[in-house]
């Protein structure tokens, strides 16, 4: 299983880095649409497992869930997602979710499985390093990376400590908010970056709000290891619910645009 | 954060880390500010005149003759806005005036919280947002008018069934975006830590009072003590007061639902009583869902107790088996609307009817000598819409 840190010697550019909720719309066409962005450049997967309450994101994101959930998905067809994809290709799988369907599965067990399944870390959206105790034991014997987040409002001291307890990789949030298509890039993201470069050697993904070739050129510019696009991929799959072959096309062209950005970019 | 803010293994704050700061910020300033003699007169007076407390116990006679046992009523149906809500609006309104913050928001169910933010939101000049389901903006529109007379935005939150749980999500996402200017003042004693504590806290006075009160007017302490559970915010407020009375038996009563459900999954908001532990709006708590996590529908006749979870205090105690939580179901609310409005001119809220619904269910089963406090946490008059629609006046 390919770790992150091979991933990030090979490249010499920053990684892209696109966000599905697993089953939405349904699990065949999430199939698909992850498939098809695995051809269009992928580099990494970051993939959320749909809650009822996703307090951490914006109506976009919240509206994939409902579809997902609405679809018939559960932690277990997750797992069975997560294996079909590592047939398909040997790429490294982050995974986003929230507390409570660790909890209520078992976190023991939900790191076993999900690792066994292919999923390399663990980033739980509302779980901080203050409580990091209760996951990073088990992830560490399950053979996880343990993913936290860091924002631009926490002090130096704050951004270390999150540091000292993540592994993979950092991810940086661009800005104060919830997830979100949004219109222009935080003015403040780039003397963020530069700062958790200073302060920590992990690599640095950064993501929220991030819509446009633009943003994520202006983002590998500044320095970060990784570009995470959510929303917008997410709003491509709303916006063509009726029609698969388009949303397919526009999914893939979108991508390749972005990674093109980002190999012009340094 | 300087607590865990735990009781036993729930509690905690289980929020994404752009919150952290904030509740850090917040823990920080109640800790500091409920120790100043300054801010606490200050409190202590917007609580007398004001919001007129102390409230008065009353000893409900006529319900009493009924019932075959002492029934007493804590009246915080009289408070200012017409329930428990207010003590703690006016804490942390002045706690956010204290910070130097110039905008609250606050999620609400039943609209009194709401109203009541609303009504601090006026009184300290604070512009204020107060994000409602708009399942409970239908059910509880006198409150949602209300509340703009007051000069507050009423944000009208469609996701999940329209409730509580959803008002509090938008809320927290809106609180998300806008942390460095905007206070949240949370409604229940839920949420992360340090909002239990916090809300406690500013409860805690109800209970106090009717400690003092009915050993005034009784010479003894109550045999028993009863509240609504929602959240669990005047349940907590008035339980505090009497938790080391060991003989004072301690009851905390959920929504139901309608009895016709028997509390099938998805029909009622008995958390405690039909939920597993898990973690909610920052808190590890019990709550209603699936096996899988997801958090399950809930319905109650009253939009306060319409909520999938709990403060983490409640789990503790029913853990710890001090309190014993009760379902009451719709209908038997109704009943007691009804039966407290004839019998003794008061119109309780909705959720206060279930408090009343279980202590009247008790009817016959205790001795004459027996006396049980009630919190009759809220008034009627928001729901007279809602009793009219099932029980129409002939
Ligand atoms: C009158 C009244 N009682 C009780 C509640 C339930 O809340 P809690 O459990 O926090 O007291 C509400 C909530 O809206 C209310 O309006």
């Amino acid at each position: 299983m390919k770790t992150y840190k091979e991933l990030f010697a090979q490249l010499k550019r920053p990684a892209l880095i696109p966000f599905f909720v697993i089953g939405d719309p349904d699990y065949e066409t999430s199939l698909e649409i992850v498939k098809r962005a695995i051809d269009a450049g992928a580099d990494i997967l970051e993939l959320g497992i749909p809650f009822s309450d996703p307090i951490a994101d914006g109506p976009t994101i919240q509206k994939a869930d409902v579809r997902a959930l609405a679809g018939g998905m559960t932690v277990s067809k997750a797992l069975d997602f997560i294996r079909q994809i590592k047939q398909y290709k040997d790429i490294p799988i982050g995974l986003l979710l929230y507390y409570n369907l660790v909890y209520q599965k078992g976190i023991k067990e939900f790191f076993k499985d999900f690792y066994r399944a292919g999923v390399n870390s663990i980033l739980i959206a509302d779980l901080s390093i203050d409580d990091a105790d209760e996951i990073a034991p088990a992830a560490r014997e399950a053979g996880l990376d343990t993913v936290f987040m860091v924002t631009p409002n926490a002090d130096e001291q704050r951004i270390k400590q999150i540091a000292s307890q993540t592994s993979g990789f950092i991810y940086a949030v661009s800005l104060l908010g919830v997830t979100g298509v949004r219109e222009g890039l935080s003015d403040t993201i780039e003397g963020f970056i530069k700062k958790l470069k200073k302060l920590t050697a992990t690599p640095v993904c950064v993501g929220f709000g991030i819509s446009k070739p633009e943003h994520a050129a202006a983002v590998a510019r500044a320095g970060a290891d990784g570009v995470i696009i959510g929303s917008k991929i997410v709003r491509i799959i709303e916006d063509n619910l009726n029609n698969k072959k388009k949303m397919l096309s526009e999914l893939a062209a979108f991508i390749t645009e972005c990674k093109k950005a980002i190999e012009k970019a340094r | 954060m300087k607590q865990d803010g735990r009781f036993g293994e729930f509690g905690g704050f289980y929020v994404p880390e752009v919150l952290i700061p904030a509740l850090e910020e917040l823990e920080e300033a109640f800790l500091r500010f409920t120790a100043d003699a300054g801010f606490n007169g200050e409190l202590q007076n917007l609580l007398k005149n004001y919001a007129g407390r102390p409230t008065p116990l009353y000893f409900a006679k006529r319900l009493s003759e009924l019932a075959g046992f002492k029934i007493y009523l804590k009246r915080e149906d009289l408070l200012h806005g017409g329930a428990h809500k207010m003590n703690n609006t006016l804490g942390q309104g002045l706690l956010a005036k204290y910070m130097g913050k110039k905008k609250l928001i606050a999620e609400t169910g039943a609209g009194q919280h709401g109203l009541a933010t609303a009504m601090v939101g006026a009184l300290f000049g604070m512009e204020t947002k107060i994000f409602m389901g708009e399942t409970d903006i239908e059910r509880q529109s006198v409150n949602v008018h209300k509340m703009k007379l007051c000069g507050a935005e009423v944000i009208g939150v469609e996701g999940g069934t329209g409730t509580l749980k959803d008002a509090i999500n938008d809320a927290l996402r809106y609180w998300t975006a806008n942390v460095s200017d905007t206070f949240y003042l949370f409604g229940s004693a839920a949420g992360p830590h340090p909002y239990p504590v916090i809300v406690k806290h500013f409860q805690s006075c109800i209970g106090t009072e009717a400690r003092q009160q009915c050993i005034e007017q009784t010479g003894r302490l109550p045999d028993m003590v009863a509240a609504c559970v929602g959240g669990g915010s005047n349940a907590i407020g008035i339980f505090s007061a009497f938790l080391k009375d060991k003989d004072v038996q301690i009851v905390g009563v959920e929504a139901g639902g309608s009895a016709k459900d028997r509390l099938a999954a998805g029909h009622h908001a008995a958390t405690l009583a039909a939920g597993k532990v898990g973690i909610l709006h920052g808190s590890k708590t019990y709550l209603l869902q699936n096996d899988d996590g997801q958090i399950a529908e809930t319905e109650s006749i009253s939009a306060g107790l319409d909520y999938p979870g709990v403060g983490p205090e409640h789990s503790f105690l029913k853990d710890t088996g001090r309190v014993k939580y009760v379902p009451a179901f719709d209908e038997d609310a109704l009943d007691a609307f009804e039966l407290l409005t004839k019998t003794e001119g008061i119109l309780p809220a909705l959720e206060s009817s279930h408090a009343i619904a279980y202590v009247m269910s008790l009817k016959g089963k205790l001795s004459p000598a027996t006396s049980v406090i009630v919190n009759l946490s809220g008034r009627g008059d928001k729901d007279v819409g809602i009793v009219e629609k099932y029980r129409p006046v002939k």
